[in-house]
């Protein structure tokens, strides 16, 4: 960065310590030079890790996220599982497959409802008290519902899995705690049918609001680069296990089934002064070009096929929608959708299997000083890697969060949308309505972590060379 | 049979003075007709567990709100964000209004003044006299026929 650029602050949720907080670098012509999503909570948490006894981390990392605990719980699990060198019995892992199926449609459901669709079918200039949940219960209520049902649904499965709303010991080294109860698996099968038709009407609609407005959405931050998953050995999604594939900017295979150890190869992380978040780039591309998309959008076209067949014709169709790799954050909108729908019919498939209600949960081996866990949770690749001492307690903890393997992919189309939208040296509604409409595509995990009451305006400061705040506009909360 | 009355606290307990919405259900007094929640954030899923209610009290910490604490009556209201992260009480209980065609229940925010929100699972000395005094007022507002 040189000292003659400009920089404009655009403070979405300071929440506590300034969490979301967006900063443009303009150059000396007023052209957005580069773009800084600042979030701060995650390697404060590694090093709250250190010094536990492993078999508390699946409970206490739940509490990384609000929104996907189950997602860390199963990620530390899987990681805890090498420790302890067990390889989780058939049951378990169908239980937890159950538990990351639900976790999975809740997030989505809640993504697409409450915070995409009223993009989508508002638009993004539309007044910004309509562009939300709220406005969409008022001009769509039956839309609405079906997305409360939708996660009222996940986190019965959650809660019948867990035992609990929150806190819960679904997950443990070696296994899981508790069998699914009969009655509670018959009572979700009377729902499936109900749960499948209204992820059939979300593709539906996601898709419907997508061509219509194509050509915007090709343009729209869109930025090309590498695509990272998990995929199953015969090539299909596996957002619970599997081995690691990437693929680059045009598709092209750059790696495929290497297992979660390999991950300290294959991915470097690089720190910058300015953010407390990590910048992981592929080691084999260097950091300039090795950054890369993680979650849905990269998840449907990393992978071959997926493996229920209404979601894999929703998988193709999207897929025929555009020429070459889709990399327009706004697609991740419609991706998002199809694997709600994946979702829905894995957890009907898994419903079925008697493994879910008798057989043995946990499995014991020799123990082992680390271990790597890596799972798709629902904004991406998710790795959690521990060192335990002989002591049991966790001496080192590496966490890349999905936020953080799509730092530089938000950072880049906010750089994207900035350029295209910003107005003289002004911070206007306009630009900051589309500055959130590309971070809310990714939906980064801006500040889970904490949810107190008070400091939540949406803050946005044009601030010159020498530090002064020469513009500004504040959006508060209600 | 729903009890009449829901006391839901949300908060991360790993975030110091974030955890004062969970402390107060986890330390509040009981009473039969009143059914206690505690969850990470609020969600729109949310609404459904305000079926059936009298009435509800949310607590959370507050950041910049009075010692040691405040109430205030809610109403259905708009709600910005910019994350799924986030679904303030009024914008829940315009979700509940909208999914269920119905007034909300009575609503109320209790806010505890917090101080301390970095790592650690302690309540700063300052947030645990807050709470307190807020547990006095909860004894107090629910009556004298709370259990021990």
């Amino acid at each position: 960065m040189t000292e003659t650029l400009r920089r404009i602050a655009i403070d979405p949720l300071s929440r506590v310590e300034g969490h979301g907080k967006v900063t443009l670098l303009l150059d000396d012509a007023g052209h957005v030079h580069e773009a800084r999503l600042h979030i701060v909570e995650f390697r404060g948490f590694e090093a709250f890790i250190v010094g536990r006894p492993y078999w508390e981390v699946p409970v206490v990392v739940q509490r990384l996220c609000g929104i996907c605990p189950v997602s860390h719980n199963l990620c530390a699990a899987k990681a805890l599982d090498a420790v302890v060198g067990a390889v989780p019995p058939p049951s378990a892992v169908k239980l937890r497959r159950l538990m990351h199926a639900g976790q999975l449609l809740q997030s989505h459901a809640l993504h697409f409802f409450h915070l995409a669709s009223p993009d989508l079918l508002f638009g993004f200039d539309s007044d910004v008290s309509k562009r939300n949940l709220i406005g969409l219960v008022e001009k769509h209520p039956e839309l609405a519902k079906k997305g409360v049902l939708l996660r009222k649904f996940g986190q019965q499965v959650l809660e019948a899995v867990y035992g609990k709303r929150i806190h819960g010991t679904g997950a443990i080294p070696g296994g899981v705690n508790r069998h699914l109860a009969i009655d509670a698996r018959d009572a979700f099968l009377k729902q499936l049918p109900d749960i499948k038709a209204w992820s059939l009407d979300a593709v539906a609609l996601a898709r419907e609001l997508t061509l219509k407005n194509v050509e915007r959405h090709k343009g729209f931050g869109t930025v090309p680069s590498a695509l990272l998953s998990l995929v199953a050995a015969d090539g299909s999604l596996d957002l619970y296990d599997g081995g690691l594939r990437a693929k680059d900017a045009d598709g092209r295979v750059l790696f495929d089934g290497l297992d979660a150890s390999s991950y300290r190869h294959l991915i470097k992380e690089e720190v910058r002064p300015w953010s407390y978040m990590k910048f992981p780039y592929l080691a084999a591309m260097g950091p300039e070009s090795g950054w890369y998309k993680v979650g849905p959008l990269a998840r449907l076209q990393v992978c071959d096929r997926l493996s229920t067949p209404l979601a894999e014709a929703a998988r193709r169709d999207f897929l025929a929608s555009t020429t070459g790799i889709n990399h327009a954050p706004l697609a991740f909108h419609w991706a998002r959708m199809v694997e709600l729908l994946h979702c829905a019919e894995d957890i009907e498939h898994l419903l079925h299997d008697e493994a879910l209600v008798m057989g043995e949960l946990v499995s014991t081996g020799e123990r082992q000083r680390e271990g790597v866990g890596i799972i798709e949770a629902p904004r991406g690749t998710l790795i959690h890697h521990y060192e335990v001492g002989e002591d049991d307690l966790i001496t080192r903890c590496n966490l890349i969060v999905s936020t953080t393997n799509n730092n530089q992919a938000m950072n880049e189309a906010i750089r994207s949308v900035a350029r295209q939208y910003i107005e003289g040296h002004r911070i206007t509604e306009g630009l900051l309505n589309h500055v959130e409409v590309a971070v809310r595509a990714f939906d980064p995990c801006l500040s889970c972590a904490t949810h107190a009451m008070g400091k939540m305006p949406l803050e946005v400061s044009l601030v010159d060379a020498r530090g002064e705040v020469v513009s500004s506009l504040r959006r508060g909360d209600a | 049979m729903k009890a009449r009355v829901l006391v839901f606290g949300w908060g991360n307990p790993s975030r110091g003075d974030d955890g004062l919405g969970a402390a107060f259900v986890g330390e509040a007094a009981r009473r039969s007709d009143v059914e206690m929640l505690v969850d990470y954030q609020l969600q729109p899923e949310h609404a459904l567990d305000l079926v059936g209610r009298d009435e509800v009290l949310f607590v959370d910490a507050s950041t910049s709100g009075k010692e040691p604490f405040e109430v205030f009556e809610l109403t259905p209201g708009p709600h910005v964000t910019v994350s799924t992260h986030h679904l303030s009480p009024g914008g829940l209980l315009a979700v509940y209004q909208r999914v269920t065609g119905k007034p909300p229940p009575r609503a109320r925010l209790l806010a505890i003044r917090g101080w301390q929100f970095g790592l650690g699972e302690q309540l700063s000395e300052r947030a645990r006299q807050n709470l307190d005094a807020a547990l006095g007022w909860w004894r107090s507002e629910a009556g004298a026929a709370l259990a021990p």
